[in-house]
């Protein structure tokens, strides 16, 4: 990079006639170096965030799969188009991964050069000092001895005892010529800039490496679980599990939570309608054992504190009511007792209720609706929930009988209820309305009958996602090595110093010496001046005894 | 964080960012009129300067041959504005981002920002009276933001109002601080004018009374993640209006260079466009800075709020576009055809990318992060 710049490596280049005869060989060098230019560099990164826009203007795969059928099924003619760009997987598309991979390739074919000629330059010495100090930018002189006939020390002494400073200051330095009538010492600092500017784009790669490796060996899965219940960390337990691409089942964490309680705390204050009722807290009771026979252990789990056990992190994501029934059939039998999950739909909690009773003889019963945590109605219409905190809870169902359909082998959403095959009892079309159960009305019997249904309590549930991701401590690691190596590259002032000394006489007569110095700054420094007067500070306290001064240039001293 | 609203006390806080508003109104027309005025005088001293010249040239003429280049070379110390020859004689002699071995009386000068400095003998009466009523608007201004913060009893930056106004004030705090240091009273008017854009659309568009926070929300992340992403918010601002003098200034220098008159004479009043860039690229550091700890602080809170440290959420896209282009201005600078104008295109197009994240995306676009309020 840094290399292909300069004149000499320009003029050893092939002249551009010969492009053609240089053989695939050539070509690949070529390309090669094309590609670890630093302009290359420059455009692949802003072809990467360019090619990162579309994936906020589409719905994407990787956050709601189900938003991107239903934008197909909107947009027929032009989703099917889309989607053959992957611009709904623009993250692991193609072309996405193109840029980012040749933009990395260029990263290490730029940093491999450098870093070896960077050690190259750390265990060579710092450079001759030059013939004319005063053409560098920053130039100042100052004279030792003189004052009140004191002698100056001799130029070697000077430029020993100015080497030791400069060594103190951080510098490493290398005298030079020393006894002869002009030794110099030239002194450099700041070589761990560009070690900075290494540790940064290696630790870049290592992170995007290591989000490699979490999408590799990781897994993401999703389970409710409702108060009094548990859940044990095998597949089998999950609602819905996402391996990544090289998991293996065996490496599950044999863990076991249960929910012992959950709580929402919602905005109580009066004087602020409109957030009256919003949810201001989330908190979860667990008890969890890291193993089978382990020691149950007390957790608190909230919506910014996730558990870790082991590096699996099992995240509080979502929450609701699970109002516990007990349906009886139509031989009076119980079919089935226990909670059933909702999901809430608004922000009073109003949930979507689906119960699917297989047991039941001799027919199957479903059951649909409502939970309403406050249930208030209104005289002649349907009741709606006011609040979302448990005053007056009601369910409102309507109700089914026949063949759910689950015989058939075919996964069913447990979520909905499939009406094809069912015959409706009761509902809010129909002409005996829906049941209604909440503290007064406990019990309903179902028309014809089919059975009853019994309200008996409600619980609350918790949505739990649980992630395991092998690549996200190394990915935090490489971050910090990366933020330091940007601030070191950044902030750390990388210069040349020379500082050579001669003797004069001064007006009176007296053998005086002269130090000359100056400085010189990679790329832009703004403090190269500072830096000056910071060495002539150093040289002032140095020599204070021996009568030093500033020597006030003029305009024929600077070249 | 409880949800101990107190609404009297933002009742005022309400008033304050009226009243800062109103106040930064007036400080922006006293930033234009110092443009003005300082620009003319500047004028007029360049015109003085050059009759003197051409009177002691024809002087000289009839008496010491070759005085001219004496002269000349004495007009070019003089100049702060002769930067642009440094960079010609640098790039000729050693490849930019090397060591430097070419001495030139104004590499000093570039190199330093002396030419930001503030001079002693020139006499700014419109810019005091600018200054002074920007301290007084960002007393104002901060009593606003923290009344609000200690009425809402959290940290003031959770929806759009807040982040506008929070925004606003760390603008005009960075740019403050900074005038401590160096003279940067020629970005008054834009600054002080993005200032006044930024209040005006917290109080026009996006007006929310105090509310307590969101679970989600709700974590000592929101206070390291958002404040920094608001400060490194504030200094693209800065860096944004700087880039826009760079162009206009290299502009008008090509022009003067040609022989041309140019018609944008304020600019005699910033500093030449070498400098600028310059400087900029040392505040744009920082930005960069800044921003990376706020892309990787948001990555560690989505970690812990939503169980993935990545997942392409569009306010995540965002953070990452702007980061990627401000890398590429990190690059442009050291890549022999990117710097001068095409690196103020860069760190322009990156503050768009900044503005776009900060309005369209918070608000139109669907996503884990539009909590803003609205
Ligand atoms: C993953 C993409 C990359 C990012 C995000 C990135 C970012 C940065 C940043 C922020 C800087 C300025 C800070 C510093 O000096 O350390 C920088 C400097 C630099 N980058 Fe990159 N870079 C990337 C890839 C590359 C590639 C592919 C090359 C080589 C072609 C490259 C070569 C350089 C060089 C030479 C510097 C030092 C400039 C100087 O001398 O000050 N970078 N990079």
């Amino acid at each position: 990079m840094t290399k292909a710049r300069t004149p000499r490596e320009r003029k050893a280049q092939r002249p551009d006639v010969e492009l053609p005869t240089l053989g695939p060989v050539g070509m690949l060098r070529w390309a090669w170096r094309q590609l670890t230019k630093m302009s290359t560099a420059l455009v692949l990164l802003l072809l990467l965030a360019i090619a990162a826009v579309p994936g906020s203007l589409f719905p994407q795969r990787v956050q709601d799969p189900d938003e991107v059928a239903g934008y197909i099924r909107a947009n027929p003619t032009l989703g099917p188009w889309l989607d053959r760009l992957q611009l709904f997987d623009v993250y692991s598309s193609y072309w996405f991964s193109a840029i980012y991979l040749l933009l990395f390739i260029s990263l290490v074919g730029c940093v491999i050069p450098r870093a070896v000629q960077h050690f190259k330059a750390w265990r060579s010495k710092p450079p001759r000092t030059p013939q004319r100090i005063s053409r560098l930018p920053q130039y100042r002189k100052v004279m030792l001895g003189g004052r009140d006939g004191a002698a100056g020390p001799t130029p070697t002494e000077a430029v020993e005892q100015a080497a030791a400073a400069l060594k103190k200051r951080g510098y490493r330095v290398q005298p030079q010529d020393l006894g002869s009538a002009a030794p110099s010492v030239a002194a450099e600092r700041g070589m761990i800039k560009e070690v900075g500017n290494i540790l940064f784009h290696v630790a870049l790669l290592a992170v995007l490496i290591s989000v490699a490796i979490g999408s590799l060996f990781g897994y993401k899965g999703q389970k409710i679980v409702v108060e009094g219940e548990s859940f044990v960390n095998t597949l089998v337990d999950y609602d819905s599990f996402n391996p990544g691409t090289n998991f293996n089942p065996d490496s599950l964490n044999p863990f076991s939570v249960q929910l012992t309680s959950f709580e929402a705390t919602f905005n109580r204050d009066t004087s602020d309608p409109e957030h009256y009722g919003q949810p201001t807290d989330f908190n979860a009771d667990l008890t969890v054992r890291e193993g089978p026979g382990e020691q149950p252990q007390d957790v608190h789990l909230a919506v910014n504190k996730p558990l870790n056990v082991d590096g699996t992190k099992v995240y509080l994501v979502g929450n609701g009511y699970a109002p516990v029934v007990r349906v009886k059939d139509g031989e009076g039998k119980v079919a089935y007792e226990g909670p059933v999950v909702t999901v809430p739909s608004d922000s009073v909690y109003t949930s979507s209720l689906t119960l699917k009773v297989p047991d039941a003889q001799p027919d199957q019963l479903g059951f649909a609706g409502l939970l309403l945590p406050t249930a208030v109605s209104q005289e002649g219409q349907i009741p709606k929930s006011v609040d979302p905190a448990l005053n007056n809870p009601a369910l409102l169902l309507s109700s089914f009988s026949g063949d759910l359909g689950l015989d058939s082998g075919q996964p069913q959403n447990v979520y909905v209820l499939d009406t094809q095959h069912l015959t409706e009892l009761n509902s809010l079309s129909s002409g005996n309305g829906p049941l209604l159960l909440d503290g007064q009305h406990r019990t309903a019997q179902l028309p014809g009958g089919k059975g009853s249904v019994e309200f008996l309590d409600v619980k609350r549930y918790v949505g739990l996602d649980i992630h395991s991701d092998p690549g996200r401590i190394p990915a935090f690691i490489s971050f910090l090595v990366a933020f330091a190596g940007l601030i070191m590259s950044l902030f750390i002032a990388r210069r040349r110093a020379w500082v050579r000394a001669t003797e004069t006489e001064d007006a009176n007569g007296v053998r005086c010496t002269v130090l000359e110095y100056g400085l010189l700054a990679r790329g832009e420094d703004h403090r190269l001046g500072a830096e000056a007067e910071k060495l002539t500070g150093l040289w002032t306290s140095l020599w204070e005894d021996r009568g030093v001064r500033e020597y006030h240039l003029n305009s024929s001293d600077k070249a | 964080m409880g949800s101990d609203i107190n609404v009297t006390l933002g009742n005022w806080s309400e008033w304050f960012m009226l009243l800062a508003a109103m106040t930064y109104m007036v400080v922006f027309v006293a930033f234009v009129w110092d443009m003005a005025s300082h620009s003319k005088t500047l004028g007029l001293q360049e015109q003085r300067r050059a009759q003197k010249r051409a009177a002691a040239q024809q002087e000289d003429a009839r008496e010491l041959v070759g005085a001219g280049a004496v002269g000349s070379s004495a007009a070019g110390a003089e100049h702060p504005g002769s930067g642009r020859s440094v960079r010609a004689t640098a790039a000729a002699d050693a490849a930019p981002g090397e060591f430097r071995t070419t001495a030139d009386n104004s590499t000093r000068g570039a190199g330093e920002f002396e030419s930001l400095n503030y001079r002693r003998n020139a006499r700014r009466p419109a810019a005091r009276v600018a200054v002074t009523l920007m301290v007084i608007a960002f007393l104002l201004h901060a009593f606003a933001v923290v009344s609000r913060g200690i009425a809402a009893d959290r940290v003031p930056w959770a929806n759009m109002y807040e982040f506008c106004s929070t925004g606003a004030l760390v603008v005009s705090g960075v740019y403050l601080v900074t005038l401590v240091f160096k003279d940067l009273r020629f970005v008054g008017p834009m600054v002080s004018g993005l200032v006044l854009i930024m209040l005006c659309l917290a109080t026009i568009a996006f007006p929310t009374p105090v509310s307590p926070l969101q679970p989600a929300l709700q974590s000592y992340w929101l206070i390291i993640h958002v404040s920094i992403a608001v400060a490194a918010s504030g200094i693209f601002t800065i860096t944004f209006a700087m880039a826009v003098l760079q162009l206009l200034q290299s502009r008008r220098e090509k022009r003067l260079a040609a022989g041309e008159e140019s018609r944008m004479g304020f600019l005699r009043a910033v500093p030449d466009s070498v400098t600028l860039e310059n400087f900029a690229f040392r505040l744009n550091s920082v930005g960069f800075v800044f921003w990376t700890f706020t892309l990787a602080a948001g990555a560690i809170w989505a970690d812990q709020a939503w169980g993935r440290f990545w997942g392409w959420d569009t306010k995540e896209v965002w953070t990452f576009v702007v980061w990627t282009v401000y890398a590429a201005y990190m690059h442009a600078r050291v890549t022999r055809g990117w710097n001068g104008n095409r690196s103020a295109w860069l760190s322009i197009a990156g503050y768009m990318c900044v503005v776009f994240n900060f309005t369209i995306v918070n608000t139109l676009f669907p996503g884990l992060h539009s909590y803003s309020g609205l």
